[in-house]
């Protein structure tokens, strides 16, 4: 995945700066209760919304289960429709791919509607690389760009910067990348939108080049979907000579039909509306609307690999609605910044180290980012189980096995750093299999419970130094057991 | 081997585990509603109203042989200069205006579309429950462009026949092989601490028209 992000901290460390950070917590805090209130009531009210959320879910997993057809079909129809389909294996061929369509453009600047794909693909530093310069339009993107940030959030990426750190962004850098802010620029929500309008407007209406991602592809039709609330995406997919776009493969659906239950599942699970005020769909080229030439490029980048993965592969079912993450209470406290990742929050626990491997520092502790309280299963409009994908990864970090890697079979190896863990898993097994140790040994620390330290010596130490050891009872349950009922069952 | 190859040998050794042969006409399960509650035709267009207001849409309704004056009046409202008006409008709907018209031209660049004031446009269907005009292109549309660089979008909803009350029923009508524009209320963005902001790179106005009966009809 994206380059942006090498040397990460593992999620702790990262985690221990933000959660000290006062600024970011409250900027956090406000933003995540603020848009968890507002979706439970556009949850409410569709009565179907059950039904719906089953539908999204059996569309996806059979999208899944058969990708290959859809992949061919849909290279078929987008071909028929006048557009060109390109197939690239990993970021850097995506890239290389972007690169050379924008370069026999003749351009060096593009426009760019916001993409978790091309985020993923950190596109816009190899543009950069190549000479050409990638403008993000979405308000937000715009934000993280202008402040040589990072995003922190799928749906709102400067969610981390309130008004007045958004200002001080926009009087010391506009100028650098074009119009520069109107004088006396305040921090209100509407002069800060209108200053990005006059600033990005410029851009659209010169713009010969779009680059942007797609929320869906229809299979059938060769249709793709761009959802979003600001028009800065209808600029970018319809002023332009050329349109580029980077598609993860997991994004199909079969049928044109098939739009009718995430065309009403993922505003309201996002943006928390009934529907968001610009959806654009297009097939192909039209003549004399819109763009001329259409490239589109299908992307796996670690897609197939999380295919492979019978528990994990669930994860590719994600329309990147974000809705797990503004119920978390781990990302409301560290912030999208220390999962080190595009994807943050639970998704992100569990798909970037699927996407990237379990390698790195920060992608093998990802899976531990979690509390495991499962409200990010409750959310889910397509019923993604993300504890049951995160402990299915711990288990693969702790204990090693077979995984896919670039389509490859091979055997990971035990994680450093879970021996005491191991050890603890073996110790009790073996206990658990054999009664009469198990029961010497609850005796034993049942007598010697007066003298049990109140936190773990060695490796436990960081683990009972923020919860309580659990109390041994006086006696042993199966010896309390025999001693009151005598075995029998109570009358 | 071609990337194409590869990506495709990756899915199928992915998913060497899955026996699953369900068509897809079966592999789900659609008992989710075709629309939400039991509305009459009035109903539909009055939920159609409130919730276009409701994302700061602004709600004009009257009859056809109303229409020019209408749109005369929102015109002179916003003190707009220039009007385009795509190839098929009817022609009869800016007959009470003066506002110079600005055809919508294959060759017009975005710099001259940025210099209009206001547009007028018909729409394709519009969706009850989401408060949504859906526009596909066509003669009285015009391209996508037209609706989106000037400022001031006033669009003409043709009730009831063009109102639907939900987005299953939306899909049916539309054709996916033209580029569609689906609209729900002005542009809009909450990307500054969830404040929702009007405006930001499309109309920041947008005014619907919602007319009924035909012209010159007379109402009983």
């Amino acid at each position: 995945m994206s380059g942006t992000f090498v040397g990460m901290p593992a999620f702790p460390e990262a985690a221990h700066d933000a959660v000290n950070n006062r600024t970011l917590r409250g900027n956090l805090r406000h933003a995540t209760h603020t848009i968890r209130a507002k979706r439970a009531k556009a949850v409410a009210e569709v009565s179907d919304w059950a039904a719906l959320r089953e539908a999204g879910k059996q569309i996806k997993d059979h999208t899944l289960r058969h990708l290959d057809r859809y992949l061919v079909q849909l290279e078929e129809s987008v071909t028929a429709a006048g557009g060109t389909v390109h197939w690239a294996a990993d970021a850097d061929e995506a890239n290389r791919i972007v690169t050379r369509l924008v370069k026999e453009t003749g351009e060096t600047e593009v426009v760019k509607v916001k993409s978790m794909a091309t985020q993923e693909i950190a596109l816009n530093e190899a543009l950069e690389a190549e000479g050409i310069r990638a403008y993000e339009t979405d308000l937000a993107e715009l934000i993280v760009q202008l402040g040589k940030d990072r995003p922190s959030h799928i749906l709102v990426p400067a969610i981390h910067r309130n008004r007045g750190e958004i200002r001080d962004i926009f009087r010391s850098e506009m100028g650098a990348w074009g119009r520069p802010a109107p004088e006396g620029l305040t921090d209100t929500p509407a002069e800060l939108a209108d200053a990005a309008r006059l600033h990005l407007r410029e851009k659209f209406l010169r713009a010969k080049v779009g680059v942007s991602g797609a929320n869906f592809m229809v299979a059938e039709t060769g249709t793709l979907v761009v959802v979003e609330s600001e028009g800065n995406g209808r600029m970018c997919l319809t002023l332009p000579e050329t349109l580029i776009s980077v598609v993860g493969i997991e994004k199909i659906v079969p049928t044109w039909q098939d739009l009718e239950v995430f065309l009403q599942t993922l505003p309201r699970s996002s943006t928390a509306e009934r529907m968001n005020p610009y959806t654009s769909t297009w097939t192909g080229t039209t003549d004399g609307d819109g763009p001329r030439t259409f490239h589109l490029v299908l992307l796996d980048n670690g897609r197939t690999d999380t295919l492979a993965d019978e528990v994990g592969r669930q994860a590719l079912r994600c329309i990147r609605c974000s809705a797990c993450l503004n119920v978390c209470p781990v990302y409301e406290r560290a912030g999208g910044h220390a999962y080190g990742s595009v994807y943050p929050g639970p998704i992100g626990a569990i798909l970037s180290p699927q996407l990237r491997g379990t390698a790195s520092e920060i992608d093998a502790s990802l899976p531990y980012a979690s509390s495991l309280c499962g409200a990010c299963y409750e959310v889910c409009p397509v019923a993604i189980d993300i504890p049951e994908v995160l402990v299915h990864l711990r288990e693969r970090i702790v204990e090693g096995g077979p995984v896919t890697r670039e389509g490859a079979k091979v055997v990971l190896k035990p994680a450093k750093g879970h021996a005491a863990e191991r050890a603890a898993m073996r110790g009790a097994r073996w206990a658990f299999s054999h009664p009469g140790a198990l029961r010497a040994g609850q005796r034993l620390a049942s007598r010697t419970r007066r003298f049990h330290p109140r936190t773990l010596p060695g490796p436990g130490k960081a683990w009972s130094a923020s919860r309580d050891l659990p109390e041994v009872p006086a006696e042993p349950f199966r010896d309390w057991w025999q001693r009151t009922h005598g075995g029998k069952d109570a009358k | 081997m071609s990337s194409r190859d590869v990506i495709l040998g990756r899915v199928r050794r992915a998913l060497a585990d899955v026996s699953d042969d369900t068509p897809y006409e079966q592999a789900v399960d659609r008992s989710y509603l075709r629309e939400h509650g039991a509305r009459s035709v009035a109903e539909t267009v009055d939920l159609l109203a409130e919730n276009l207001a409701d994302y700061r849409a602004i709600v004009h309704r009257c009859t056809a042989d109303g229409l020019p004056a209408v749109i005369a009046g929102l015109l002179a409202d916003r003190g707009s200069t220039s009007v385009l008006v795509p190839p098929g409008l009817d022609g009869e709907w800016l007959a009470a205006t003066g506002v110079p018209r600005v055809p919508d031209r294959a060759d017009s660049t975005a710099h001259e579309l940025d210099r209009v004031d206001s547009v007028v446009t018909a729409c394709t269907v519009a969706i009850a429950e989401t408060g949504t005009l859906v526009l596909d292109g066509g003669p009285e549309q015009g391209r996508r462009r037209v609706t989106l660089v000037p400022d001031h979008h006033i669009c003409v909803v043709r009730v009831p026949d063009q109102v639907v009350s939900s987005v299953p029923q939306a899909l049916l009508r539309l054709d996916p092989t033209r580029p569609l524009t689906w609209i729900s209320g002005p542009s809009a963005t909450s990307d500054i601490e969830l404040d929702r902001v009007e405006g930001v790179h499309g109309p920041r106005i947008l005014e619907v028209v919602l007319v009924s009966g035909r012209p010159g009809a007379v109402t009983a």
